[in-house]
């Protein structure tokens, strides 16, 4: 059967919920191997093995770490050439697109990013994505047969498929150009303990209405176990990081529910949340254009409303 | 110091985007067109390069006759010169053929860029490849998603924050950075500048200009097929309700009957 790389999506040996996914989605399509970059393989070998690699390739030099992408695309490469792999499925973040990028052109395999579903049909790979704002779903086939695919998180419930992966350590230098866009620092972010905002499977956001106090929000996003989103508005204002900026020109989220409060839905912002499951807002303004979206809605204040959904939610969890 | 702006011409966000049924490819002549807006970030910050360095700014694109209207747009916030590549037998690329078009006008500019400047992600195919596809053509280190970019004669500094971290990248020129919409405020063409466009030299590439075989762009070069397009059934507004002092418990009880609490 067809090899599929996977390129595993971890911090320090903890593997992610989309490699899980990525996992899932690869056995449709061939017998799926993961890719390890980085430290503490043995930590994450049972995750990866759970959900059905057959090796776990893994490489630990400090280049992959220390530069940026080229030298992930080049292994990646490498590991193409050396296992034929008729597919590499890559988590979407944005380091993900790249080193997809680069690696599509150093293999001519075709690229397609942000799918949301990946299947083989009579012995093709059709990938399926959400286009234009999510107003188009589009089905694509690489045209020779062999693809790189970044996949959207959410985009398959993670099924367990048990497997005895071979661990296979690659030897591995990276290129000259590997080495010339370097790291030089990085300074974490705090971790806010709330579920990462295009996984979440429940993104609450907040907008202008709320004036720049975002603390109604984040009670009610944390009774729910939710990731915080801000709109544009919002985050320009300087009240919320750019990273929980939710929209055509931040991120693209697709959870199971989105609760926009104080937003008026703008399509800018319906870009990044239109494909959601389902959608509730909180808005002032009865006309606010969010309210044509949503599965229900509320027309009146958050700083009332939200304190008082949050109450009833944290008593009935007891 | 030399820099090129790489810009896309898309279809307006706000319109009714749609797909040709003839080929399913992009409809890019019955949807009103504009330089997509994550490429004004880019034109701004060449700008402000320029102005800081005493350097020259070359805005280029690749697009059908009506791109014309995106390079203007940056000859009129300020770039020097435009180079469009303009063929039909273009239509239908992807981004990889996009990425060779635009790395084979690169090189064949008079003198080479110290720095290649582009938006993140273009606001239609929303991909975000298309940069580091022309870094990995030309091979040069690229620095994306930058929101704060440092520029020195030999090298940039750049700020971008992840999710996980804020991170600070370097690499020395030549490079090409991908910027976002957080590295500053674009500026409006002002009456000036608006006159001032209209003497700045255009050159219009084809694709023998560029010694480009038709084979390699296109829609046969492609290296992925569309299939199918559907449109998504609009959503049906669902219940709203007003606040009259128990807006806040009907919304909690939505939650609990569609089993999110």
């Amino acid at each position: 059967m067809a090899v599929v790389l996977v390129l595993a999506d971890h911090l320090d040996g903890k593997v992610r919920k989309t490699t899980a996914e990525l996992l899932t989605i690869a056995r449709s399509i061939g017998e799926p191997s993961s890719v390890f970059v980085g430290a503490n393989v043995s930590a994450a070998a049972d995750i990866l093995g759970k959900y059905g690699s057959q090796k776990i390739y893994h490489c630990d030099s400090a280049e992959l770490t220390d530069y940026l992408v080229v030298p992930q695309a080049e292994l990646l490469a490498q590991l193409v050439a050396e296992t034929s792999a008729v597919a590499v499925l890559i988590p979407s973040t944005p380091e993900g697109k790249e080193i997809a990028a680069r690696l599509a052109v150093k293999t001519g395999f075709g690229l397609v990013t942000d799918a949301v579903d990946v299947q083989s049909v009579d012995g093709k790979i059709v990938t399926t994505q959400s286009v234009f704002a999510g107003s188009y779903t589009v089905k694509s086939t690489p045209s020779k047969g062999n693809a790189v695919i970044t996949v959207k998180p959410n985009s398959a419930p993670p099924q367990q498929k048990p497997a005895q992966p071979e661990l296979v350590a690659v030897a591995f230098t990276a290129s000259d150009l590997a080495r010339t866009a370097k790291i030089t620092a990085s300074n974490p972010k705090e971790k806010s303990g709330r579920p990462e905002l295009t996984e979440a499977a429940i993104v609450v956001s907040g907008g202008r209405g709320t004036g720049g106090d975002f603390s109604k929000v984040e009670d009610f996003a944390d009774s729910l176990k939710a990731a915080v989103g801000a709109s544009r508005a919002a985050v320009d204002a300087g009240w919320y990081p750019h990273t929980s900026q939710v929209g055509q020109t931040g991120k693209q989220v697709s959870p199971q529910l989105y609760v926009a409060c104080g937003i008026s839905g703008a399509i800018q912002h319906r870009a990044g949340m239109q494909t959601s499951k389902t959608i509730v807002a909180v808005n002032k303004d009865e006309e606010a254009p969010i309210f044509e979206l949503v599965d229900f809605g509320v027309v009146g204040d958050l700083f009332a409303v939200l304190p008082q959904a949050t109450e009833v939610v944290k008593s009935s969890k007891g | 110091m030399n820099i090129v702006v790489c810009v896309k011409y898309v279809p307006d966000a706000q319109a009714d985007r749609t797909f040709n049924d003839s080929d399913n490819t992009t409809d890019r002549t019955n949807v009103a067109g504009l330089l997509s807006e994550l490429d004004e970030y880019a034109v701004e910050e060449a700008l402000k390069i320029k102005e800081a360095n005493d350097g020259v700014v070359t805005v280029l694109t690749v697009g059908p006759a009506a791109a014309a209207d995106a390079t203007k747009k940056a000859l009129q916030m300020g770039a020097d010169k435009a180079v469009h590549v303009q063929d039909d037998a273009i239509h239908g690329s992807d981004a990889g053929a996009t990425s060779l078009l635009l790395a084979r006008a690169i090189e064949k500019l008079e003198t080479p860029p110290d720095l290649i400047l582009t938006g993140m992600a273009s606001t239609d195919g929303t991909m975000g490849v298309v940069p580091t596809m022309l870094a990995e053509r030309l091979g040069l280190p690229a620095v994306t998603y930058a929101s704060e970019l440092t520029v020195t004669a030999s090298s940039v500094s750049v700020r971008r924050d992840g999710d996980i971290a804020s991170q600070t990248i370097e690499a020395s020129l030549p490079a090409l950075v991908s910027v976002t919409d957080q590295i500053n405020e674009p500026r409006y063409p002002s009456f000036k500048g608006i006159m001032a466009a209209k003497k700045k030299p255009v050159d219009t590439w084809s694709l023998g200009d560029l010694g480009v075989d038709a084979g390699e762009v296109g829609l046969g070069s492609s290296w992925t097929t569309v299939e199918s397009f559907s449109a998504r059934p609009p959503r049906q507004q669902g219940t709203i309700v007003a606040d009259e002092g128990d807006g806040g418990k009907k919304l909690a009880a939505f939650l609990a009957e569609h089993k999110f609490v």
